[in-house]
């Protein structure tokens, strides 16, 4: 597909084009933060708070409004972009990773190790997820690498089911019958056969489950046992401010937006991506 | 199928007894250790170790297992360490407030899900279709408390129509069933539409059409009664998602349910309390998916004779 093409097709999806543009200003915020944010993150602005020291409204000095200690808000949220596209593309790749690994391994070895990991992952989908993670987050101890493992081992288990169908399709086909008649051992058969028609699936969770994670990450720092401040995320903005959101509700809105155009960015290009590896789906749920 | 049912209700056993393990073995393979919070911080060494003793968390863990599903079995979830009751009381204690939530929520996420899905599919590839497939992925990408916080602050903070938190009067129920409503509308739209699109192109469909039906009656009865099966299957999933996913919800709204209890339990870290709602909402996901496939003949009965 060439650039012009790819250009016209996106001037016929506006809304695909407007969540392209969210996820490159993200990713943007994420690499460049120093440059673009005009404070520090944590950086307790002097005249950051009113006289009688509740957080600032929206103004041509805040952009964005300060919050409960006058720190920047807009600064903040362009930090915070750090947190949450780092847990989202650890968490979730992770996650994406392990399903691959379960699912590809039991439908290929269909037998007995087969049976108990397609089990195990059944046993997982009838385990309340959200609870499970704010279990694992609440006792350990919360830290950035283990918010993105808790929600790595939440989210797994529904790659592991769509993998684990593929792989027992594909193995059942004649080319692959045929490779095995011809002496092709298990692992050239998985690596050269089975994990390249896995590719386009992985894209597909790899960008549908960073919505996910995004949206799972800012619930467990807004329950206040995700990421833990000062080190900004969006959720623990929220966290930070709820009591005050009365007086000033512009410290919810904002990271609350920026969750939501996020994660719903995510979910749209996912969608997309899914249509184009599988036309027969398009429009269908 | 009194069979299926059988061999059904044997797999959703054994599903709970996995659910059981593995709540046990995170639990206390854990860090934090509850004999030790619960001394207090100026506790000698033989306080904890007389709480352990009472709590029997000096046994071996497959005695320690064995104990629990056998109690189990009998009904028992064991006593909170921190509250000193049982714990299946203060887990029945709170399940009107969350089933009144859960129905509040489903009847609202199916009422707007219809309607729109049905749009959508009649009018396909129409300005109100696109409308609806993009609002589905806007409802399963908002956060929750971002909805619960903005409703409070128009509805309950500026305009004062309905309380800020509690439990009690209709009037209560309003924000938080609306925050879990209309956030899983969407996904429901989505479903009738696609399940719509597929029934409207069927023949008897034509045929009802060539004989003069009315167009609306076409839709309502004709087709949407087939279109039904997945929204069951979805209401199904929901069940088991609400008894347990409310926790920001009913955190937020001061709702007393089982998330709140839950939310509580985590905070003191009552390994009791926090097993037995996991249970209880394993059971939930569990029997929710075992009422989608009992209902489902009901709806559609080729399911019966297949």
């Amino acid at each position: 597909m060439s650039a012009g093409s790819l250009l016209r097709a996106l001037v016929r999806r506006p809304v695909l084009a407007l969540a392209l543009a969210i996820i490159a200003g993200v990713f943007a915020c994420a690499l460049l933060a120093p440059l673009l944010a005009p404070y520090a993150p944590d950086d307790q602005i002097f005249d950051g708070l009113s006289l009688d020291g509740a957080p600032l409204p929206p103004s041509a000095q805040f952009l964005l409004g300060t919050d409960t200690l006058g720190r920047d808000l807009l600064s903040r949220l362009i930090y915070g972009a750090r947190t949450s596209l780092l847990i989202g593309l650890v968490a979730n790749g992770t996650a994406v990773m392990i399903g691959l690994a379960v699912g590809v391994i039991a439908g290929y070895f269909s037998g007995l190790l087969g049976g108990v990991l397609m089990r195990f992952t059944d046993l997982m989908t009838a385990f309340p997820a959200l609870l499970l993670a704010i279990v694992l987050a609440a006792l350990l101890k919360p830290s950035l690498w283990i918010v993105a493992m808790v929600i790595a081992m939440v989210n797994w288990v529904q790659v592991a089911r769509i993998g684990y169908t593929e792989t027992r399709s594909l193995s059942e086909r004649d080319f692959i019958l045929a490779e095995r008649a011809m002496g092709a051992g298990n692992l050239r058969i998985l690596a050269r056969h089975i994990l390249p028609h896995l590719v386009p699936t992985a894209i597909v969770w790899g960008t549908l489950g960073i919505a996910t994670t995004v949206l799972l990450e800012a619930t467990l720092s807004f329950l206040g046992i995700g990421v833990q401040p000062p080190q900004p995320s969006w959720g623990n903005i929220v966290f930070e401010s709820q009591s005050y959101f009365q007086s000033a509700p512009w410290l919810v809105f904002f990271p609350g937006l920026a969750i939501l155009a996020t994660a719903l960015s995510f979910n749209l290009i996912g969608d997309a991506l899914r249509d184009l590896i599988d036309p027969t789906q398009r429009g269908r749920d | 199928m009194a069979l299926l049912l059988a061999r059904r209700l044997l797999q959703a056993a054994l599903i709970l007894l996995g659910v059981a393990a593995i709540t046990f073995v995170l639990l206390y393979a854990l860090p934090a250790d509850p004999a030790v919070l619960l001394a207090g911080r100026n506790a000698t060494p033989q306080t904890v170790a007389n709480i352990r003793h009472q709590l029997g968390l000096d046994l071996p863990l497959p005695v320690q297992f064995w104990n629990y599903i056998v109690h189990l079995l009998q009904g028992d979830l064991g006593r909170s360490f921190n509250q000193k009751t049982a714990v299946a009381p203060l887990i029945l204690a709170r399940l009107p407030a969350t089933l009144t939530l859960m129905a509040a929520g489903i009847a609202i996420e199916v009422m707007i899900g219809l309607t729109l899905g049905v749009i959508a599919a009649v009018r396909r590839d129409g300005a109100i279709d696109r409308l609806v497939m993009t609002l589905s992925f806007v409802g399963v990408s908002t956060p929750q408390f971002l909805v619960a916080l903005l409703l409070l602050y128009v509805f309950a903070a500026t305009l004062g129509w309905f309380p800020m938190s509690g439990y009690g009067t209709p009037a209560h129920l309003v924000l938080p069933a609306v925050t879990l409503g209309i956030l899983g509308a969407g996904w429901y739209a989505r479903i009738v539409r696609s399940a719509m699109i597929d029934v409207l192109g069927q023949d008897y469909v034509r045929t009802a059409h060539a004989k003069g039906v009315p167009a609306a009656r076409v839709v309502l009865r004709h087709a949407l009664p087939n279109a039904l099966l997945p929204v069951i299957a979805m209401i199904g999933i929901d069940i088991g998602q609400f008894m347990s996913g409310a926790v920001v919800v009913e955190a937020v709204f001061g709702w007393p349910g089982i998330g709140q209890l839950a939310w509580q339990a985590i905070q003191q870290v009552d390994i009791p309390i926090i097993m037995g709602v996991t249970l209880v909402s394993a059971l939930a996901i569990v029997l929710g998916n075992l009422l989608a496939d009992l209902i489902a003949p009901f709806i559609d009965p080729r399911i019966r004779a297949g």
